[in-house]
Parts: C-alpha cells; structure tokens; sequence
C-alpha cells in the first residue's frame, strides 16, 4: 500500500507542475462571466442555466483530465524508457499501475472538490442578490446540497473513465486508446438503445448480440442524474447505493484487467 | 530564437488589415434572400437525435435551445419585417422540452409566446395547448401547467367550458392555491366577463416569476380598469341626458353641470375621448392601454 501511495503522490505532483490544475481557473472564469452575462438572455433563468453549466462544466473538464492524462500514464514511462528504472525497483507492477491510478484519481477528485466549491459560491451569489419574490418560485434553494448527488456519481463516472483509458493505455497508443476510451464513453450513453434493440431488429441472434452488450458495455447514462438534482426531482438513496456498486465493482473489473494485461506486457 | 521586429510588425498589421475588412464588410448591404424565405435555421429538429446527440449534457443542451428560443421571440417581435415569421418557435421549445421534461418556464413562457397574437406572438393556441399538453405529461401532477392551459382556452379561443374544465382539473392537483376552484366555477357561469378575468390576471400578477410576465397582468388589470371607467363615464354621459334632454357636446359641458371635475383619464394617465354625436366614450388613439378587448379579442 505504500509503494501504491508514494506513486500516487508523484503523479498528483506532476499533474499539479504539468498546470493540469489550470482549468480550475478556466471553470470559475466560465461560471462568473455565465452568471453575469445570461441573465439577459434566458427569461428569468440564470440560476437553473448556471447550475446545469456548473455541473456539465465539472463533468466535461473532468473526462477531459480522466481521459487525457489517463492515457499518458503508462505510456510516458514507457516512452521515457523510464519504466525500466521504476521497475527495476522494489515494485511490483500491480502497484505500479494501481499507484497510478490512484494518483490520477486523487487529482481528478481534487479538481471536482475545488470546482464544487466554487460552483456553489457563485450559486450562494446569485441567491443574495435574488429578491425574495423571485427565489420564491425557485423549486429548491440556489445553493440546494441535493446537487451533491449528482457531484458525487459524476466523481464515480470519472474514476470509472480513468480506468478505462488506464486499461487502453497499458496495451495501445496514447491515440488509439483516447479514442478507444471516447468511443467506450459514448456507447455507454447508449445503453438503453441495446437493451431496446431487439424489438426493432427480426434477427434474434443480433438482438441476442446486442443484449450481452448492454450487459458487458459500461452504462455510464446510469451516472448521469444532473437533470434531477438541478430540479430538486427526488433521487432514491437506493438508486444512489445500487449505481455506486455498479460504479465501484466496474472499477475494480477494468483496474484487474489491466493489471493483468500489464503484468504480462513484455518491456524489452 | 528571437522573433525578428518585421514579424511582429507584420502580425500586428495583417491583424488591423483583418479588422478593417470585417468592419467594411458590415457596412455593405448583405446579399440576403427573396422575400418571404425563411432565415431562421434549425438543423437538428428531431428531439429523439437531439436527447441521442447531447449524450450527458442534456440539461445544458435544453438551455441552449431555450436561450435560442428567448432569442428567436423577442428578435421576431421587435422585427419591423413585414413578413417576419415565428416558424422554429415551436420546434425549438419542442426540442427544449424534450431534453429537458422538467423545464417549466419553456412551458409557461413557450405557450404565452405562441398563444399571443401575430405579429406579437405566434398566434398559435393550438400549439400553445400541445406544448402544455407534453409538459402535464411528464409532471402530471403540476397544476401550474394545467392552470395555464386553461389560461389558454380562457384567453385565447373564448372556450370557457374547456378553461374551466383546465381550471378545475388544476384545482384537483396537489399544492394547488384555494382561488382556481372558485376562478373554475365563475368561468364556467359567467364566462368572459370581467370578474372572472380580473381573478385571473390578479393571480397571475401576484405569482408571476418573471418581470415582462407581471408587467403583461398589470397591462391587462389596467385594460380592465380603463373599461370600468369608461362604463362610470358613460353612465355619467346618460344621466346627462337624462337630466337636460341632450347629449353633451364636450367634457366641458359635463364639467359645467357639475357631473365631473375635469376631463377623465384613462389608468395610463391618457385623457378618455368622448363622441358627442353617440355619447360614447373610448380610450385616445394615443392611449397604450389599446387595443381593450373586445368580441376579436375577449376578455
């Protein structure tokens, strides 16, 4: 466990020298210049359009960072050359890679910590300035902690996408595994569409096929309850529980391919 | 290395020279298109491709087309374009609605914006109804929506029957206020007349969440004021005549006998004008109370 936390340690330093951590600037830049220049624009509307830009911009920026730096991870020690060094050194490769990940994942909470932060002080802002009348006909507070939830299952998306482009990254091009992660990012939007298919289709072994993908591809739409918390619409704890342990066993799945993968990888 | 002067001097000068351009290019008439032909563009139109193509970003993608939506309104209403048209109004609240179900001002706002009348709105109940209609969907239980479609047959199609009914049907739904059952029962007795509107006009002025949607329930409240003061001074005109077997010719001859102390205003401030050959009374062509409703535009 501490071979695990010295690499994490290292791959947060290096993320905070690489500037990853500038896009914290971008999203409070983008939020206070939103909450004062919409208003105009949306009849009335600014608070629910920042929250739904607050929580978009989390998501967003934190694919962005799980994706981008995902795929690095293993391959700039491997272009560096200097896996061999960090190999040769009383690691093992699961730690190695496990260290990795957990490095990426402490940035990437980090950031969404940071950037939730801010998100509710412009909201808290917004509601000050907010005469009485008009905060009446709001469905819930500004500043509404239910927003947390969605907070929280976009965190678990993002460490479900890191290990994703970890796992693409331990056998493929930085490319080719950016693009391998979007793709397995975007299906995963379309899950219901699969499980759906086979009404639409006569063939039984397309339909069949199709089903063991909706059960095998990431569902990541299930993350996705933006919507409901920005209108203060209930979301069940159970459905919070059930999609957390989706989220973490997934996790846990895609973490063990890759190490298997990496385990075998042949570095001469 | 170092940037040679000449570089910077040229990237400094193909920068003015790209500014120039654009701002002559805007002076120059634009190339435009026939008459009639509709330049407002919508490329995706589909709400199932839009909810597809907006993968998690669904609420964000909604305010986009409602911002769009705000846009498309109000630049068509301010529009001095005699053939300005609001023909993506209901596609893009459609599409808003759509990624959006829980999106209540698209539909509050969205069926105002396409029930008034041309060339202020849409002139389009029907789809002001549809639009509600898709909102009670997916919130069954939201009596705001069904008070506004009853706001809609009230307002827009005189059909009192249906508006009560609305109204009634809002009463039913939880949370709602205690004046949409008696507002129901007035509606279906002595539909249109002024008691009933001036409920309604109240109600939505005192819980209306948007300024321009207060200002419009004061405007009308206003409307309805101006059309007791002219019954008042009408009355006033008959006793007149009563009294001195004449219509009078003027507000001064009224004055003169006592029955008013000046020239009555409207409640905008606009003096009321009185035609001495009917004895009718009505608002100054220079009043912004008008057009008052009448059987074009009931109550």
């Amino acid at each position: 466990m501490r071979v695990i936390g010295h690499v994490a340690v290292n791959v947060f330093k290096e993320s905070v020298r690489d500037k990853i951590l500038y896009n914290l600037v971008v999203f409070a830049v983008l939020l206070i210049s939103a909450s004062y220049l919409i208003g105009e624009l949306t009849a009335g509307q600014d608070v629910k359009i920042i929250k739904d830009l607050g929580l978009a911009s989390i998501s967003l920026f934190g694919l962005l960072i799980a994706i981008f730096i995902g795929i690095g991870l293993v391959w700039k020690e491997v272009e560096k050359r200097s896996i061999y060094t960090l190999l040769a050194k009383p690691m093992r490769r699961q730690e190695f890679l496990l260290g990795k990940y957990c490095g990426l994942a402490l940035t990437l909470v980090i950031n969404v910590a940071v950037m939730t932060l801010a998100f509710y002080a412009v909201l808290a802002y917004m509601q000050a300035e907010t005469p009485d009348n008009i905060r009446a006909a709001w469905p819930a507070p500004a500043t509404d902690p239910a927003m947390l939830k969605a907070v929280a299952l976009i965190v678990l998306e993002l460490l479900l996408v890191t290990a994703i482009a970890l796992f693409f990254s331990t056998f493929s091009s930085p490319f080719l595994s950016a693009m391998l992660t979007m793709a397995v990012w975007v299906i995963g939007h379309f899950n219901q569409d699969l499980r759906d298919y086979g009404a639409t289709i006569s063939s039984p072994v397309a339909a069949a096929v199709a089903r063991g993908v909706y059960y095998v591809v990431p569902n990541f739409a299930a993350f996705d309850v933006k919507l409901q918390a920005v209108h203060a619409q209930p979301i069940a704890l159970r459905y919070l529980a059930l999609t957390s342990l989706y989220g973490v066993i997934y996790v846990a799945l895609v973490l063990l391919a890759a190490v298997i993968i990496f385990s075998r990888r042949d570095f001469k | 290395m170092k940037v040679h002067p000449l570089a910077w001097a040229a990237l400094v000068a193909l920068c003015a020279a790209v500014i120039g351009l654009q701002a002559l290019q805007s002076r120059e008439q634009p190339l435009g298109l026939p008459a009639g032909v509709s330049t407002n563009l919508l490329y995706v139109r589909s709400p199932g491709f839009a909810r597809h193509a907006a993968l998690s970003f669904h609420a964000l993608a909604a305010d986009l087309y409602w911002i769009r939506t705000v846009q498309h309104y109000g630049g068509t209403k301010l529009s001095t374009d005699v053939n300005k048209q609001y023909d993506i109004l209901y596609p893009l609240l459609d599409l808003t609605t759509s990624l959006d179900p829980y999106f209540d001002v698209a539909y509050k706002f969205g069926s105002v914006f396409l029930a008034e009348e041309y060339p202020s709105g849409a002139g389009r109940p029907d789809q002001a109804i549809a639009i509600l209609k898709k909102g009670l969907q997916a919130q069954p239980d939201k009596w705001e929506l069904a008070q506004e479609l009853g706001f809609v047959y009230y307002w827009w199609l005189a059909d009192y029957d249906d508006a009560a009914m609305w109204f009634n049907r809002a009463a039913d739904m939880t949370k709602a206020p205690d004046w949409l059952r008696p507002l129901a029962a007035v509606t279906l007795a002595q539909g249109g007349n002024r008691t009933s509107s001036r409920t309604l006009w109240t109600e939505i002025a005192r819980s209306a969440d948007a300024d321009w949607l207060r200002d419009q329930a004061t405007f009308r409240l206003k409307q309805l004021d101006a059309m007791d003061g002219i019954d008042f001074v009408e009355s006033i005109v008959e006793r007149y005549r009563a009294r001195t077997g004449t219509l009078p010719s003027s507000w001064t001859d009224l004055i003169r006998a006592g029955f008013l102390r000046g020239v009555p205003p409207d409640p905008a401030g606009t003096p009321f004008v009185l035609d001495p050959s009917t004895g009718t009374v009505t608002l100054d062509p220079a009043s912004s109370l008008n057009p008052l409703p009448n059987r074009e535009h009931p109550l």
